[in-house]
């Protein structure tokens, strides 16, 4: 045994040496790296969030958004998002207040008749340069919003007034429409034909105001920046950093300001990752997030308050009508509709928690003549009975010979495929049904519904507002929406009744008609109704969920330490 | 060595064009619309919508306007974002992205290189067995399960201590960027630690490191200058695609981590037939990466002087 070295040894040693040396020299040189990044990116505006998710001392609320509002320009907005940022940062005519019911926004009174409606302006309501909101804001605001130029995939919703919808068709100028403002307080109306729910209406984001001059000035970046949109509601944005951080705080000009609580709404975390979401819920850095199936367990666990609400959307199976269709068949749609459990899907295949099984296109939270709609006009759901069903699929075979393979449209998230399955497999096992699963992105299963590339689709319907005629007039020979072209003229006539009547008891007639004719006919399946579970911090309270209008709802909410 | 840049630039000029004519056609041959939306319009609204994009005209002359905007560096407006310029989010958003895969990078080379360095000069000893089976983890492991697994062990960590060690979410600090480009990185260290190590070990038992030794050089400079030097060469060259694969594969990290990168347009614009960013995004990315690969070409020349720029 030799003390000595090999010379190999020595040189590994030294050649060890070296190699330490040259990591610690790349370890400060990242280092150095960073902070020059750190500080490069300083420079771009990113920026850090709170440190904690509920600041009483600063009043700061601190949330989390899945993405980014595509654009905050109310006259073009269509997603939850946009119009969640807007209800805050925005007024119209009429809001919801903590209870969900219709309060005066800029209006402070108005009337509603068969032609038209009026509404007083309060003269207190101000823009955030301190400028009154008048009300040719609104009529600004509206002819915007139609004009062909613009384009606005939600002018339909002003075409109850008068002349709207030529305006949009090209037809007439956009000061045609029937909308004027005598003096600067009040607004008068004029309607195409009578309707039951202008008011309703009038508290949708395509009505918010828009002042010409800021808009002009900023065109086409209106809404684009936090500096290029101009706020009359109770927050305004005062940081928007894209795709990394919205941030809303209190507007002193809003006339209401005395009773909004909070101080700073604040969105630093931008992520369409759940668990994410749920990582920074975890940390204390996030006062509110949805939680999924997987993981209510831990949710209970770590005795977190866990809250349920209905979001209004209804998810049902379309059939297709087209000629060349098997799904064309009554007595196949039937036996398809009786070989079906909503419940057993919802309770058995999904559970998920907070979801009801679909019993109607018409969800349970509408309201109708002095009640709940559903309550008043309860759905004649059918009840699975095999016999029935395979009595139906028999005349269905004596009316179209063997039936081909169905093709079942459906999306690419995990519930879809769950749904899809279960169709598939109840089918199959109940009938000898041959389904086909055709599972495709959003914009391509939009466009093979579109084409009527399908035989069943799995599709859903969210609320624009609060009257049963947003879901009602969904399956309207007419409306683009009803993407199976199902046609039944006393359907139609019960939408017609449904729009132009103004007596309440007609109208929610019309639509248990409606109800009654969709499942008679089994032109449409429910599968369920949308629940949604979430957790929120115990310091923050007031918070309202909704399911038609703004939702979530940070107005009212004020902080209260345990 | 000029006349050879010119060259590669011009030929990249070709490639990015040929880059865009093909997205551009594929993209419109795609099913799938860029207006529709899940809630339908009227064929009135419809066609006001397609006035304002353009897209009521015929593709090829869609194609002739695109290229003539494109010529003047105007990539449009999103379909998504109504009102934001696609420039405007490349210009905003890509320099997150190339800060996250300059430290990536940067992380995935220094690392590769020391370990494989390492791993070659304990071959076969208990540091290389370790090193080469986390390795082996590095690159069978993709990266959302790490990024998330890291973020998860942040959560942890300062729940455990109780105080806030690093942020799990978001961007801005450098304490926001250290786990969320480690993350990023970890895949490609893991891959150059494997090309460093086996070239280090054919370097090893190389006639002119035998000849150094003999000659009696000092350790230290046949271990820099010699072994390191010539072993690295392996690493220069995968470096280029490496770079291609880390700042346009950001997407998972930057999603779990609400990092506002490009990365995220890239891929969503996709899904949503969002046409001006697909053509802005991809083109970008298609003119950064070729630029890239000629960068690293000129590189090695400047390492290796075998090799003569012709």
């Amino acid at each position: 045994m030799s003390s000595a070295r090999t010379p190999d040894q020595t040189f590994d040693r030294f050649a060890g040496r070296q190699l330490l040396i040259l990591a610690l020299a790349g370890i400060a040189g990242i280092t150095l790296l960073m902070v020059l990044l750190g500080w490069a990116s300083s420079l771009t505006g990113a920026s850090a969030g709170a440190n904690v998710a509920v600041d009483p001392v600063t009043k700061t609320i601190t949330l989390h958004m899945s993405t980014e509002p595509p654009q905050l320009n109310s006259s073009l907005a269509t997603d939850m998002l946009s119009g969640m940022v807007l209800g805050h940062v925005m007024e119209g005519l009429l809001r919801y207040d903590q209870n969900s019911e219709l309060a005066p926004g800029v209006a402070e009174r108005w009337h509603i008749d068969g032609n038209g409606a009026t509404f007083w302006l309060r003269k207190d309501a101000l823009w955030s340069d301190g400028q009154p909101v008048t009300a040719h804001d609104f009529v600004f605001a509206w002819r915007l919003a139609l004009d062909p130029e613009n384009a606005s995939q939600y002018a339909f919703i002003l075409h109850p007034i008068k002349n709207a919808e030529a305006i949009t068709r090209g037809e007439l100028p956009v000061d045609a429409l029937g909308v004027e403002a005598s003096g600067d307080h009040t607004l008068r109306v004029e309607l195409e034909r009578p309707i039951a729910y202008f008011d309703k209406l009038v508290a949708f984001p395509t009505y918010y105001p828009i002042r010409e001059d800021f808009y002009q000035q900023t065109n086409p970046r209106y809404g684009a920046e936090s500096d290029t949109l101009l706020y009359n509601g109770a927050f305004m944005l005062t940081r928007w950093v894209h795709g990394a951080h919205l941030r809303l705080e209190k507007n002193p000009q809003y006339w209401n300001h005395e009773q909004i609580q909070i101080n700073v709404l604040d969105f630093p975390y931008i992520t369409t990752d759940p668990n994410a979401a749920l990582n920074l819920f975890k940390d204390n850095k996030i006062a509110q997030t949805g939680l999924a199936a997987e993981n209510l367990y831990e949710a209970m666990e770590r005795r977190w308050q866990i809250q349920r609400f209905m979001d209004g959307s209804v998810f049902f199976v379309e059939f297709n009508f087209r000629d060349d269709r098997a799904t064309k068949n009554l007595h196949l749609r039937k036996a398809i509709q009786l070989a079906t459990d909503p419940a057993e899907l919802v309770y058995k295949v999904t559970k998920l928690p907070g979801y009801l099984p679909g019993e109607s296109i018409f969800p349970v939270w509408l309201k109708g003549v002095n009640g709940f709609f559903r309550q008043e006009y309860p759905a004649p759901a059918p009840t699975m009975d095999l016999d029935a069903a395979r009595e139906h699929l028999a005349q269905a075979k004596r009316e179209l010979g063997e039936i081909p393979a169905l093709v079942l449209l459906t999306g690419d998230n995990p519930l879809s495929s769950l749904q899809s399955e279960y169709f598939q497999q109840v089918l199959r096992k109940n009938l000898g049904l041959d389904v086909r699963i055709d599972k495709q992105i959003f914009k391509q299963r939009l466009a093979k519904m579109t084409s009527g590339d399908f035989d069943m689709v799995m599709a859903g319907w969210g609320p624009d507002y609060d009257d049963p005629l947003t879901f009602g007039d969904l399956f309207a020979s007419w409306n683009p929406n009803n993407r199976g072209m199902y046609a039944n003229a006393e359907l139609d006539a019960n939408v017609e009744i449904a729009k132009t009547s103004l007596d309440p008891k007609t109208r929610m007639d019309a639509f248990g008609e409606i109800q009654r004719i969709l499942i008679e006919d089994a032109a449409v399946l429910p599968n369920y109704e949308r629940g949604s579970t979430f957790v929120v911090n115990p310091a923050m309270k007031g918070m309202v969920r909704r399911a038609v209008g703004l939702d979530p709802d940070y107005t009212y909410a004020y902080i209260d330490e345990p | 060595m000029w006349k050879y840049t010119f060259k590669r630039l011009i030929q990249g000029v070709i490639t990015v064009w040929f880059i865009a004519t093909a997205t551009f056609f594929v993209m419109h041959n795609v099913p799938g619309d860029p207006l529709a939306d899940a809630k339908a319009v009227s064929p009135e609204i419809r066609a006001n919508l397609e006035a304002k994009y353009g897209l009521d005209k015929p593709v090829h002359e869609q194609y002739l306007i695109y290229l003539a905007n494109f010529l003047r560096g105007d990539f449009g407006i999103s379909f998504a974002q109504q009102n934001r310029y696609v420039n405007d989010i490349i210009y905003e958003h890509f320099p997150v992205s190339a800060t996250l895969g300059i430290l990536a990078i940067v992380f995935a080379g220094l690392g590769g290189v020391l370990w494989g360095a390492l791993t070659a000069l304990y071959r076969n000893r208990l540091p290389d067995v370790i090193i080469m089976f986390l390795v082996i983890l590095g690159i069978s492991v993709p990266s959302f399960v790490v990024a998330a697994l890291g973020q998860l062990g942040i959560v942890n960590a300062n729940n455990f201590f109780g105080t806030s060690l690093l942020p799990a979410v978001g961007w801005g600090t450098i304490a926001h960027m250290l786990v969320p480009s480690m993350v990023l990185g970890l895949g490609t260290m893991a891959y150059l630690t494997r090309l460093m190590r086996s070239s280090m070990l054919e370097i090893v038992n190389s006639d002119f490191v035998r000849t150094a030794k003999s000659k009696g050089l000092p350790p230290s400079r046949i271990f820099t200058n010699h072994q390191l030097r010539n072993a690295i060469l392996p690493v220069i060259t995968v470096l280029g695609p490496s770079i291609a694969a880390i700042t346009t594969g950001g997407f998972v990290v930057e999603s779990v981590f609400a990092i506002p990168g490009l990365g995220r347009y890239f891929v969503q614009a996709v899904q949503q037939s969002d046409y001006t960013v697909i053509m802005g995004t991809t083109v970008f990315y298609g003119a950064f990466l070729v630029f890239m690969v000629i960068v690293v070409d000129l590189l090695y020349a400047w390492v290796d002087p075998r090799v003569r720029l012709e």
